[in-house]
């Protein structure tokens, strides 16, 4: 049992883990954050199978822009478009885009 | 009421099965089927007639060159989805955070750097034109996200023209070398790499502009049409 | 490379776990990830497939799966409009039946 296959399962295990968890996290935010943090284990993983050209694609594109995407589509969707469970209730006021900050938005000129 | 709940631990167990048979199968396929050869020695042999040395490039933009073609198609395609839905609504004004703004104003000048070096490098080592457009692509989102309005700044012909150039170059590319009596995308030996250069400079330009088209959410522009 | 199996055991882990959260959560962004998730379990597997029983590195699987993630953000991002355009004509980001099945005033739980 070389060192090499203990990291690749531990890779394996936490890419499962955040997987499910991005899926089924109670908040959609906490779960696109989580599907960027699954992005860049893949792309680790690509990099123990020897593929680095896929690694850097995963990490770019599949992690960081995606994740982008996700998470502009999530703050412009109106609230209240959730499901009764509690999911995706973005900020109350609808018009949060996402550069401004978490404390509601900095009052620098 | 109990209809309903009784419909939701059917189609649970009905899709329980299904991925488990699914499961089984492949894990079976994996297990037992024979080693395959695989391509890659078939590869390593042809390396040295084609346009690159990095084999996956070889693979993208040589061997497997229509795929890529394809792919570009499939990209420019879903630009038109997004923009036939309606205005960019990711432009609107906005009140980014000072740390975000001066983070952009140091590091966003370095990406096209990074994007020229991974173009370069593409085609001895790990790199490419995808990954070169991501990163100019990751700059372009950064320059939206920290500008407080961004909606006029933005350069509507020139995006439309590089998203469309991405594909056009590669397609006229492909059928240009036709012109001299060889087939669809057989480029000549000794302009191989040459072209391959060019398809792949404006094929990141074209990635970057499609993917920054797909962030801003629809068509940019404040006027009609 | 003898971590083939184990990367493609992996990714047939995170293809099933996608593929069971695709049908059973309502939101439609949440859908959206977990089709993200099931590609990327099948880039996965091709590519950990393919590395099984070989020492060098196959460079065709690597080219298909970048193929794959590119192809793979341009859905997710007309996935994404469209989820946008419904949750702004219908108030709710979900297919018609979750839609009926959840109505507004139904109290959370």
């Amino acid at each position: 049992m070389n060192t090499g296959l203990v990291l690749d399962l531990v890779l394996v295990l936490v890419l499962l883990w955040v997987g499910w968890a991005a899926l089924w996290s109670r908040d959609l935010f906490r779960g696109i954050v989580l599907f960027i943090a699954f992005g860049m284990v893949l792309a680790l993983v690509w990099i123990r199978l020897g593929a680095p050209d896929v690694g850097l694609a995963e990490a770019a594109i599949g992690a960081g822009l995606t994740g982008a995407l996700l998470l502009a589509t999530w703050g412009a969707l109106p609230p209240g478009s959730g499901t009764p469970d509690g999911e995706d209730e973005p900020e109350e006021d609808s018009g949060q885009e996402a550069g401004e900050t978490a404390t509601g938005g900095s009052d620098a000129g | 009421m109990r209809a309903d709940r009784w419909h939701r631990h059917l189609l649970r167990l009905v899709l329980g099965l299904a991925l488990l048979a699914v499961a089984a199968g492949v894990s079976l396929a994996l297990m037992t089927a024979p080693v395959a050869p695989g391509l890659g020695d078939a590869i390593h042999g042809a390396l040295p007639g084609a346009a690159a040395a990095n084999p996956v490039t070889a693979v993208l933009l040589d061997f497997r060159g229509y795929d890529t073609l394809l792919e570009m198609a499939v990209l420019t395609a879903a630009l038109a989805g997004v923009w036939s839905l309606g205005r960019a609504h990711r432009t609107r004004p906005t009140n980014p955070s000072p740390v975000l703004i001066g983070l952009t104003r140091v590091i966003a000048p370095l990406f096209p750097m990074i994007c020229g070096y991974l173009l370069w490098v593409g085609a001895d080592g790990p790199g490419g034109a995808f990954q070169a457009g991501a990163v100019l692509a990751t700059a372009a989102v950064l320059y939206v996200l920290s500008e407080r309005r961004p909606g006029p700044r933005l350069p509507e012909q020139p995006m439309r023209a590089g998203a469309v150039a991405g594909l056009g170059v590669f397609l006229a590319v492909a059928l240009g070398v036709m012109a001299g009596g060889g087939r669809f995308l057989e480029y000549p030996a000794p302009l191989g790499s040459g072209l391959l250069l060019l398809i792949e400079t404006a094929a990141a330009v074209g990635i970057a502009l499609i993917l920054a088209g797909l962030f801003i959410g629809g068509r940019p522009g404040g006027g009609d049409g | 490379m003898d971590n083939g199996l184990l990367f493609a055991a992996g990714g047939l882990g995170v293809f099933l776990i996608g593929a069971w959260a695709v049908v059973l959560r309502a939101h439609l962004i949440r859908k959206i990830l977990a089709l993200n998730l099931m590609s990327s379990g099948a880039f996965l597997l091709l590519v950990g497939a393919g590395a099984i029983g070989h020492a060098g590195v196959d460079p065709v699987p690597q080219a298909m799966v970048i193929t794959g993630i590119v192809v793979s953000i341009s859905a997710t991002a007309l996935g994404l409009a469209i989820v946008l355009r419904i949750a702004k004509t219908t108030g709710r980001a979900l297919l018609p039946e979750d839609r009926e099945r959840t109505p507004t005033d139904r109290p959370l739980r």
